[in-house]
């Protein structure tokens, strides 16, 4: 579903991502983990198409079809979601608005018919429940005034809605509590299927507790440094970054 | 970035729809003001001596202004000067309107031009639950509804109707908000005003449909001047609407209106505005110039007067809808959006002059800049010694798009007694490139993304207006309709 090669991007000048390669095939989940810094939620930026980091080698193919040449709408309209760390307050507009206005246009992009007020609200009452959220929660301006777990549950709510192939969570655990951590991994379980792939950026094992993924890699100063299943997560925790840190160190010093 | 950017331009960069010129054989002065104008005017309109007179003392006051300090200069606007004696200050359809019998008597290109601009004012089409007087130029060419309004006991008739059928009521409260000494661009009108909308509610009648005047400056090189007024007698209540439009021109034109709102004990007027007139091209060539002074007097105990504003139009926009708050428990609101693009300037805000016991009001302000667009929000709020117990809400917001344009806000306040409260607030925020990435990721365009901040931001204003003119305001902020669901 998603094959990136040998990605270079950087951001004002300055080289974050230095060749990444990976793969994902539908149904996996696929968790990437890294020390602050390392290139993760870069990583997943460039991937949804944010315009502020340049490409500067590789590519990345979705579906067969070249990514990086499609405008961050299509790469959504064609079924890419990305769960933001830091989801955006839009004052004025409520979640069940915004949210109307982007399956819309996603449902237009792929040939089906647009959803009315009554058959929207119905799916969005269905959805809700998922990570049980309040309709009054989402009659409220998006994000505005929302608690970090709140935010976070709204991302999973959305990606309920929004139907995607593939997800990326950035760091959606981050700032979470254990309930809300318990809620968001049952929504994130409970969304799996065989025909959707999802990436899961964390800089800690705990949520991999709740969701178990497929393949473990670490990613470290623009590279994927290490992959491996659920077992590298633990290893990570136990031994900390500065592991990983000194085999990417003698790694470099071999090759030089 | 630049994609972003290009969502913002096309947003304020949206043609101007209603740039067609009319051509009609027209009535028109001799260009320039003098006494004789201002003769020929009253003279045209068949009036009876009082407003001659009224209108001879404002040109004489006007003639002093101009020689002494001119135009107001306070206001954040920059233009070059007025030739006053290269305006023309009087143009008519040549076809006498105000004698004909019907509406199927009226020259089918005025009808046409009106139905061009969606407001069809023949019988069979006109729009269902809201009366309209069509201004063309100088004079009203049609007013709807007016048949059935007068079963109410409803004056709703063009001014020039009233002068002629109700001259008590115009000789009573006119230049009783707005005195003809007011302020420069005040007097010019009341020297010169040639027609406008005359409004009165009758005792404890709610006036069953929207009332509303559209405003179309057609001939070359005119002024319009206009002027309307509304009485809302005791215990009554009226909802009305003004709209107004002017052909594509790479000069200038004048627009120079007054309107006086009077609510007497316990009356209610809603007064909104979609303001549409010819901004200029994105050159800033052309556009009109809109100095219009708007002021509502809530005479009676336990009235209130709600102005609601969508300000997209003209070159300069220079205009502070107010509201005297003389009768205890008395309530005034201002609700405005004003957008400037291209090199529009909008110097605009409101003044509520508490001076009842317990009187209250409520300022809700959101500027929006685009291009090099320059927008001044302006406002006074003032509590006179015997306003005991008064309060006011302010709420001032700006939003940038682009880095070009500007945002400026002056907000005055004067609080003359101890038990009145006083609450501002304000803002300035800029569409962030984080926003548009959100809803880019979502499948959602950058234009739709733009529009959606843009109606989120205006919500607080937009649902103020009556429902026909919060879509009509919605498409002209180009924004889709916010909160159909949920």
């Amino acid at each position: 579903m998603l094959e990136v090669r040998n990605l270079h991007a950087s951001a004002a000048g300055t080289g974050i991502l230095r060749g990444v390669n990976l793969t994902v095939k539908a149904g996996e989940l696929h968790a990437i983990m890294g020390p602050n810094g390392s290139g993760k939620s870069t990583l997943a930026h460039v991937i949804a198409g944010r315009e502020s980091y340049d490409v500067t080698a590789g590519e990345v193919l979705y579906e067969g079809k070249d990514l990086l040449s499609m405008p961050p709408e299509d790469r959504a309209r064609e079924g890419i979601f990305l769960a933001f760390q830091y989801p955006v307050e839009i004052p004025g507009v409520s979640t069940t608005y915004f949210l109307k206005a982007a399956l819309n246009a996603i449902r237009k992009h792929r040939g089906l018919e647009e959803l009315d007020a009554i058959d929207f609200l119905a799916l969005v009452k269905q959805k809700m429940k998922l990570v049980e959220m309040d309709q009054a929660l989402l009659n409220r301006p998006i994000n505005e005034g929302f608690s970090g777990g709140e935010k976070k549950r709204n991302e999973i709510f959305q990606m309920a809605v929004l139907d995607p192939r593939l997800a990326i969570l950035d760091e959606t655990d981050s700032g979470l509590d254990i309930d809300a951590l318990k809620i968001v991994a049952h929504g994130v379980n409970t969304l799996r299927r065989s025909d959707r792939a999802m990436v899961l950026i964390t800089h800690y094992q705990r949520m991999l507790n709740y969701v178990v993924p497929d393949h473990v890699h670490v990613i470290f100063d623009g590279r994927i440094v290490k992959s491996g299943g659920k077992a590298l997560a633990l290893e990570l925790e136990e031994k900390g970054y500065d592991w990983i840190r000194s085999e990417a160190e003698v790694a470099a010093q071999t090759v030089a | 970035m630049s994609k972003n950017q290009s969502a913002i331009e096309a947003l304020a960069n949206q043609e101007y729809k209603y740039g067609f010129v009319t051509e009609i054989e027209s009535d028109t002065a001799p260009r320039g003001l003098n006494e004789d104008i201002v003769r020929l005017i009253s003279t045209k309109k068949n009036e009876p001596e009082f407003m001659l007179e009224w209108r001879l003392k404002a040109y004489r006051h006007w003639v002093k202004m101009e020689r002494s300090e001119g135009e107001p200069k306070w206001a954040n606007i920059k233009y070059p000067p007025i030739d006053y004696q290269d305006i023309i200050y009087y143009s008519a359809p040549k076809q006498n309107v105000e004698t004909l019998k019907s509406l199927d008597e009226v020259d089918p290109k005025l009808l046409e031009t009106f139905e061009k601009l969606g407001i069809p004012l023949s019988e069979r089409k006109r729009l269902a639950g809201v009366a309209v007087d069509a201004v063309f130029d100088s004079v009203s060419v049609a007013t709807t509804y007016k048949a059935k309004l007068a079963e109410l006991g409803i004056i709703f008739c063009s001014f020039s109707e009233a002068v002629q059928n109700h001259p008590e009521l115009v000789q009573k409260y006119l230049g009783s908000v707005v005195p003809y000494t007011d302020n420069f661009f005040a007097t010019l009108n009341s020297a010169v005003f040639s027609d406008g909308s005359f409004v009165y509610i009758p005792k404890g009648v709610r006036c069953p449909m929207e009332l509303s005047t559209y405003f179309r400056i057609n001939q070359q090189d005119t002024g319009q001047f206009e002027r309307t007024l509304i009485i809302a007698d005791e215990g009554s209540y009226v909802s009305y609407l003004e709209g107004c439009t002017a052909p594509m021109r790479d000069t200038n034109q004048l627009h120079a209106a007054v309107v006086e709102l009077i609510a007497l004990d316990n009356a209610q007027i809603k007064y909104s505005t979609i303001q549409n007139w010819y901004p200029g091209d994105k050159d800033g060539k052309g556009g009109i110039y809109n100095f219009v002074t708007k002021r509502g007097k809530c005479v009676g105990k336990n009235s209130k007067i709600s102005w609601t504003q969508v300000e997209t139009g003209s070159a300069i926009t220079w205009k502070y809808p107010s509201c005297i708050l003389q009768g205890d428990n008395s309530t005034g609101e201002f609700y405005s959006v004003a957008l400037t693009n291209n090199y529009q300037q909008a110097d605009t805000g409101t003044k509520m002059i508490h001076m009842g016991k317990n009187t209250t009001s409520t300022i809700i302000s959101k500027g929006i800049s685009a291009g090099h667009g320059q927008n001044t929000y302006r406002g006074l709020v003032k509590m006179l010694k015997g306003a005991t117990g008064a309060r006011n809400y302010s709420q001032c917001d700006s939003l940038l798009l682009g880095d070009k344009c500007g945002a400026h806000t002056f907000p005055y306040l004067e609080v003359n007694n101890s038990t009145s409260t006083v609450e501002h607030e304000a803002s300035t925020s800029k569409i962030g490139e984080d926003q548009i990435f959100y809803c880019k990721q979502r499948g959602i365009s950058a234009e739709d993304a733009v529009n959606m901040i843009v109606n989120g931001f205006c919500k607080t204003v937009l649902r103020e207006l009556p429902m026909e003119f919060a879509v009509e305001a919605q498409k002209l902020l180009g924004v889709s309709l916010e909160g159909s669901v949920g």
